[in-house]
């Protein structure tokens, strides 16, 4: 059997590339893909525990995880859309109408 | 029969408000689809809040757990604290909603109010959850409910490019923060094998020091809540959202989603880090992590950040922004002296921030109405023109200010009690310096108002009859309380239950 900590680097390893890719990253739709990432390393943490421990609550936890984080996409996607058809980019760079 | 089936449906009684929302929810979504009549959707969502309301006094003294599981803890706490809150969530939506009929922004969407009211409801049912959820899978899901909620309605004028890039700004930052949460929630999980608070408490307390890996969770977590709440590391997305949202949505999202922020931190340190409760009221902490000095140290970098960079905004939304990024800092210094002294600062300074803070946007959006513009010096001599509006908006700023003799002197007081009964005299006196700080902003703006001359001839502007009386009813418990406060103090004393110890 894979002890644990393999499981548990892997998931911070997909946890720091997708915090990486959210802050480096300039297209919008990438930034949506590292939070995806970010959001995935947690449910193998979740699911990486929970068999360890004997416990189903991790699991269950998964699942409503990737409920929302399909909601999440398909809110991101929407609101991209429609922030494309007044500005006709999605580089995070060029949207900049509101600062200090 | 069985036991368990027993519990449930126990709990189906206890979660009354809960379904009430979720049943106008439906009910307004099958109404916009089968009748398409705009006109009357404010007035559906106002019954159902003020019903919801009842059932929310009726289960007032309740202090159990719902949905409770074979270890005697359960899913959602119903307690008088969370239902005091649930008070306040739902005076804010009844207030905002009114904003929603008279704000002409709006206009430009009159065909899909339906989603507008709707989403409204499922940020409700979002907050009342994170309100009572003792357990991480619903305070994740509460808190996502409530941020993809408002991900929508901070760009519902989807052709004004400023409230789409509100909503990207917006949804990148809710994305990032609950991603970092919930990868704190699982190391906690990993930790302690539950995702129950309560049943964290038992298992944490034979933590005797601090903890390298719990201090790592407790700060990813803290991402999550801290961006709810807008506290310091954790609030650029603020004044983008509140500048580009709609004026209605940013005084919601300032108040309510604030609010259920600030009670998922208290029910979390208070359910899941308190050993017990001395005589006194001060709150005994498990030392697996240091959450006096933690909330100090972001405390201080909120207030001070927020009043300073409001300093120089020209909008008024960006300023009423960075002002609320401040009063979260003050809320977190009285949740910082860990004890029910603190927590009657909080509750003391929601019910006043709703009434001044909500009253401050109003103004916003009735001066907005008028003159179609946020910028400063577009209010020029406008309290000349508007004596009412000007004469309230000097209220609820100075109100916000803390001088007395209006209601925000008393909520800052309270907070001021609790610091210095636990002597915590440096974060008192930021505090105060910080007050004085925000006098110069808030000023600024009445200076604008009385004595810049307008740049053009102008004539007088003429306000509806109800809207003054709306005026009143926001500005006048402003003045009231601040003298008479009595009320509120009963209220907040006899709602300090939170379940457990």
């Amino acid at each position: 059997m894979i002890p644990i900590e393999y499981y548990l680097s892997l998931s911070a390893f997909m946890f720091i590339v997708g915090v990486v890719g959210v802050l480096t990253r300039r297209n919008a739709i990438i930034v949506f893909m590292s939070i995806e990432l970010m959001l995935n390393s947690a449910n193998l943490t979740l699911v990486a525990f929970s068999s360890y421990l004997g416990n189903p609550i991790g699991q269950i936890f998964v699942f409503f995880v990737m409920t929302v984080a399909a909601a999440e996409a398909a809110i991101g996607l929407a609101i991209i859309i429609s922030l494309f058809r007044n500005k006709k980019t999605v580089n995070i760079d060029e949207i900049n109408i509101l600062k200090w | 029969m069985s036991q368990p089936l027993a519990y449930f449906f126990d709990s189906l009684y206890l979660i009354k408000p809960e379904t009430s929302i979720i049943g106008f929810l439906v009910l307004i979504l099958l109404y916009d689809l089968i009748f398409k009549k705009e006109k009357w959707l404010p007035y559906i969502s106002l019954f159902g809040l003020v019903v919801t309301l009842f059932l929310i006094i009726e289960q007032y003294g309740y202090n159990k757990f719902a949905f409770q599981s074979s270890t005697n803890f359960g899913m959602m706490a119903i307690d008088p604290f969370g239902a005091f809150f649930k008070i306040i969530i739902l005076l804010s939506s009844i207030i905002v909603i009114l904003f929603s009929i008279l704000s002409k922004e709006l206009d430009v969407a009159r065909d899909r109010m339906g989603e507008y009211y709707t989403l409204i409801f499922g940020m409700i049912l979002g907050m009342f959850l994170m309100v009572s959820a003792s357990d991480l899978i619903l305070i994740y899901i509460a808190v996502e409910l409530v941020s993809l909620s408002s991900f929508v309605l901070a760009g519902f004028l989807k052709n004004d490019s400023r409230s789409s890039e509100a909503s990207l700004k917006y949804i990148i930052f809710g994305g990032v923060s609950s991603g970092i949460m919930l990868f704190g929630i699982s190391i906690l999980y990993g930790i302690t094998g539950t995702t129950n608070l309560y049943e964290m408490n038992s298992l944490l307390q034979n933590f005797d020091s601090t903890n390298i890996l719990m201090i790592l969770t407790m700060i990813l977590i803290f991402a999550g809540i801290g961006y709810k709440i807008s506290a310091v590391p954790f609030h650029f997305w603020t004044p983008d959202v509140y500048e580009g949202a709609p004026v209605t949505i940013t005084a919601y999202l300032s108040v309510a989603s604030k609010a259920a922020g600030i009670v998922l931190l208290i029910r979390l340190i208070k359910s899941t880090f308190v050993s017990q409760k001395d005589t006194f009221g001060y709150w005994e902490m498990i030392p697996a992590f240091d959450w006096q000095g933690f909330l100090i140290i972001i405390s201080i970098l909120t207030m001070t950040i927020g009043n300073f960079s409001a300093l120089w905004q020209s909008n008024v939304k960006r300023m009423l922004a960075y002002s609320s990024i401040a009063h979260a800092g003050y809320i977190l210094a009285a949740i910082a002296v860990l004890s029910d002294q603190g927590l009657v600062g909080v509750m003391v300074y929601f019910i006043i921030y709703l009434l001044m803070n909500l009253g401050a946007f109003l103004i916003v959006i009735v001066i907005k109405n008028k003159i179609n513009s946020e910028e400063l010096e577009d209010y020029d001599g406008l309290g000349y023109r508007m004596p009412l509006v000007g004469v309230a908006f000097t209220i609820f700023l100075i109100s916000l200010t803390g001088i007395p003799p209006t209601a925000g002197f008393i909520g800052k007081l309270y907070v001021f009690i609790a610091l210095v009964d636990a002597k915590m005299l440096v974060l008192a006196v930021i505090m105060l310096l910080n007050s004085v700080v925000s006098l110069y902003y808030y000023v600024r703006i009445l200076k604008h108002l009385y004595l810049n001359k307008p740049k053009a001839e102008t004539t007088d502007i003429e306000l509806s009859f109800s809207l003054k009386l709306f005026i009143l009813v926001l500005a006048v418990p402003n003045i009231i309380f601040g003298l008479y406060f009595a009320p509120i103090l009963e209220f907040v004393k006899t709602s300090l239950i939170i379940l457990g110890i």
